[in-house]
């Protein structure tokens, strides 16, 4: 346990920044995102004022969850560089504070959700809080090397809240579009963790590199490759795909077979000689992959709402 | 006397500000959402302690 009081002066107060940094607003720019597409491509619509709230709450409510895990992870936050000056383990928002705000957010998103849209999108936003703050944070991302797998399924819900916003329900579709979010974070951040020098080990969380090796983190990333283009395949073949998402599930899945497959294919011995390089390319398609699949979904709506 | 230029200040006044700013916004929300609600006749009561018929789904 890290000691946190020599990070402590008594007399900070925190300045509004520093309860922004709380709700990770970068985290919650890709909630923003996806939840939008989902809300946009959904059957039906809001009046514009309903669909600007849900969108609003949604992201609130994310940020919440980022306030509570802050809170609940300050200990490991403070040993990691990557996380040492968050706000809680630097000791400008103190923990108990943290953990109000979030706690505080979260019943005026869900609530405000509730009353803007539909109680059952609500449900599905408070699920999605808890689900972070406590069956990811609290409970598994300590305990488990699929921890990604886990964190990632909480990170996938906004597009099906976007979704039961307008539509009161969920759909294949929908599944779908949350399936796609959460079978492609593992893969995502365990190339990022096969060419970092992450201090994840020191702070006690299991990652799949250190617990099971990168040969199994290797293979890893090609399973969830291979599940991740199968699921963007079915979803440009819904309702909500069209000849856009088509192209780019096609093009962007076999790009990201190949890096996957040429990153099972080679050991450390090799990346090391290339400094990691087809490790590196393949991180940073993923980063392209997630947003140009959402937004091809978009430009489909777009593209229907022009020809209807 | 007590000089109020010190750093902590204007960091509580930017705070302040800050929070006023975020009450303001979702008070403007809250607002735009009830014009739209009203104004589109969706129903503005609920069930609660007292029997409300016109409330009852017409068969």
């Amino acid at each position: 346990m890290a000691d946190l009081s020599i990070n402590t002066p008594s007399d900070y107060e925190p300045s509004f920044g520093d309860y922004v940094a709380l709700l990770k607003p970068r985290v919650m720019s890709l909630v923003v995102f996806t939840a939008l597409v989902g809300l946009l491509v959904a059957p039906g619509s809001l009046h514009p004022i309903e669909a600007f709230a849900a969108i609003l709450f949604i992201a609130l409510g994310a940020g919440a969850s980022g306030a509570l895990n802050m809170w609940y992870d300050a200990d490991i936050d403070a040993v990691m560089r990557r996380t040492a000056k968050r706000p809680v383990p630097s000791g400008r928002v103190a923990p108990g504070e943290a953990l109000a705000i979030g706690i505080g957010l979260s019943g005026i998103a869900v609530v405000m959700m509730a009353l803007a849209t539909n109680l059952f999108a609500a449900g599905l936003l408070a699920f999605t809080i808890f689900f972070y703050a406590v069956i990811y944070t609290m409970w598994l991302k300590r305990l488990t090397p699929q921890n990604i797998v886990i964190g990632g399924a909480a990170g996938a819900f906004p597009p099906m809240i976007g979704w039961a916003a307008v539509t009161g329900d969920v759909s294949m579709a929908s599944i779908l579009m949350f399936a796609l979010t959460f079978t492609w974070t593992p893969p995502h951040f365990w190339a990022l963790a096969l060419f970092t020098k992450s201090d994840y080990g020191d702070a006690g969380v299991p990652m799949l590199t250190v617990t099971h090796g990168r040969r199994t983190t290797r293979v890893h990333i090609l399973a969830y490759t291979i599940a991740v283009a199968g699921v963007a395949l079915a979803l440009a073949l819904t309702e909500v795909g069209g000849p856009i998402t088509i192209t780019i599930a096609v093009v962007l899945n076999s790009m990201f077979l190949l890096g996957a497959v040429r990153i099972w294919k080679r050991d450390d011995a090799a990346a090391e000689a290339d400094n990691y390089l087809a490790e590196r390319r393949f991180f940073k398609l993923s980063l392209y992959y997630l947003f140009l699949h959402f937004a091809a979904l978009l430009a489909d709506a777009a593209l229907r709402g022009v020809m209807a | 006397m007590i000089k109020a230029t010190h750093e902590l200040h204007e960091r509580r006044k930017s705070r302040n500000f800050g929070v006023g700013l975020v009450l303001i916004g979702l008070i403007a929300v809250v607002f735009a959402l009830t014009v739209v609600k009203v104004t589109r006749g969706d129903p503005m009561q609920a069930f609660d302690h007292v029997v409300r018929p016109e409330l009852e789904i017409a068969e």
